[in-house]
């Protein structure tokens, strides 16, 4: 979706902020809303994109005034709504018992077999190759061309290189794909490619000087340019 | 929160922070998670899973040309020799910076970044202003981090949109061949594994 989360090449956000020593977590809130959001994704979230296209649908002025980890709680809180594990009325009542009894604890469930399950899938590598007999279509060096579509689901197709014209850089392997696919269909793995632009092909007059853009691409992202075209 | 005691009018709760506190409650009354993964993972990313797993992959990368070879070649593996795999760092390519080629890494959609050797990303690398503007003015950028770069040094913004995620091999600064594996990786900062910055030199940290 063209949302407020595509931010590549907008101006006006100013400096970069930076933070000596930051922690990992600000506030203990923040950790609690990491680990059960790794637990859920694991469990219960696996539509291709479903965590990140949750996040991309906050409405663009919540979106820039939320911290990070408050968009993972609003994203994490519209998904169990929309699988239908909690709703709205029992998530705010329970809001408003913790604001009322300030004391009252969290409860607590700790089986260590499953803990040991959660952590063994987290900190465990999962190949992202899918030996599956598909072919790359281009090799490195090809020029390609970004196609430009605007869907309204999630993609990886960032808005700032649609239409752009680049090459092939690096051939990463066929790995699942992540955008949101029509109801129904199934979403196929595909080749992966770094592809390279020249930053004047993507800013024109604007650019700084010898720079190049990398963007990971799946193949379906890609059209090829003919020589003399 | 005040250092009051917690019985005598404590300051409220911030909304996100009663909000936690009821879901948290919910999805363990509903069987959905274990509070006991929630504490592991916290402190395994708090304690264990930072920059110093990065530091100690380039520092072994700077003293062994044969580990920088296979590193190059195929980054997930060889930091896999280092014990470092898991969660968002299924397939890791590491990027070499020299005197004429300077890479950063940058996930304008989101925050995409590689949690086995990095940990959990900055906030500065999550926020707009660095999302935006590290694809169309790079060097702007570096020269707030105070990297000033030659116009002849090639810069390559890597925009990790897909699920490789990407680390940069900081080119060793001078003066470190007399340096262990160890004191070279105290030179390695989490920045220059983005690539916004350079290595430190050892007379910094001296």
């Amino acid at each position: 979706m063209n949302g407020i989360h595509d931010m590549g090449g907008m101006h006006g956000f100013g400096p970069v902020e930076r933070e000596e020593n930051e922690p990992v977590f600000h506030e203990k809130w923040e950790g609690r809303v990491y680990g059960m959001t790794r637990q859920l994704r694991q469990f219960l979230v696996t539509d291709a994109g479903g965590f990140r296209y949750a996040i991309e649908r906050i409405p663009p002025a919540t979106y820039l005034a939320s911290s990070y980890y408050e968009k993972w709680l609003r994203a994490v809180e519209s998904l169990l709504m929309e699988n239908g594990v909690i709703t709205a009325e029992e998530l705010d009542r329970r809001t408003a018992f913790y604001k009322e009894n300030p004391q009252a604890e969290v409860p607590r469930s700790v089986d260590p077999q499953r803990t040991a399950e959660v952590m063994r899938r987290i900190l465990t590598r999962a190949p992202l190759h899918k030996e599956i007999g598909v072919k790359p279509r281009f090799k490195v060096g090809d020029a390609v061309r970004a196609r430009s579509f605007n869907p309204l689901g999630h993609t990886r197709l960032p808005r700032y290189i649609r239409g752009k014209t680049g090459e092939i850089a690096l051939y990463h392997g066929v790995h699942d794909f992540e955008d949101t696919v029509a109801a129904g269909t199934e979403a196929k793995p595909q080749p992966v490619y770094a592809v390279s632009f020249d930053a004047a092909e993507v800013w024109g007059d604007s650019a700084e000087v010898n720079q190049r853009i990398y963007i990971d691409m799946w193949e379906s992202y890609l059209e090829p340019v003919k020589e003399g075209t | 929160m005040s250092g009051d005691h917690e019985t005598h009018n404590p300051e409220p709760e911030p909304y996100p922070a009663l909000r936690t506190k009821a879901l948290e409650s919910l999805l363990v009354e509903k069987g959905l998670i274990d509070s006991g993964a929630i504490d592991e993972i916290v402190r395994t990313y708090e304690q264990d899973i930072g920059p110093l797993n990065g530091a100690k992959v380039v520092a072994r990368a700077w003293s062994d040309p044969d580990y920088k070879k296979r590193l190059l070649a195929n980054g997930t593996d060889a930091i896999a020799e280092m014990g470092f795999q898991g969660a968002q760092g299924a397939e890791i390519v590491v990027l070499e910076n020299t005197s004429q080629l300077h890479n950063m890494v940058v996930c304008t959609l989101c925050s995409c970044y590689p949690w086995p050797i990095l940990g959990l990303p900055p906030t500065w690398y999550k926020s707009a202003p660095y999302r935006s503007r590290a694809v169309i003015e790079p060097r702007a950028v570096l020269e707030e981090f105070g990297l000033e770069l030659d116009d002849s040094v090639e810069v390559r913004v890597w925009d990790s949109t897909a699920e490789v995620r990407y680390m940069i091999l900081p080119e060793r600064p001078q003066g470190t061949d007399a340096l262990s594996e160890a004191e070279l990786a105290d030179l390695v900062t989490r920045d220059s594994m983005i690539g916004v910055a350079r290595a430190k030199s050892p007379a910094s940290v001296a």
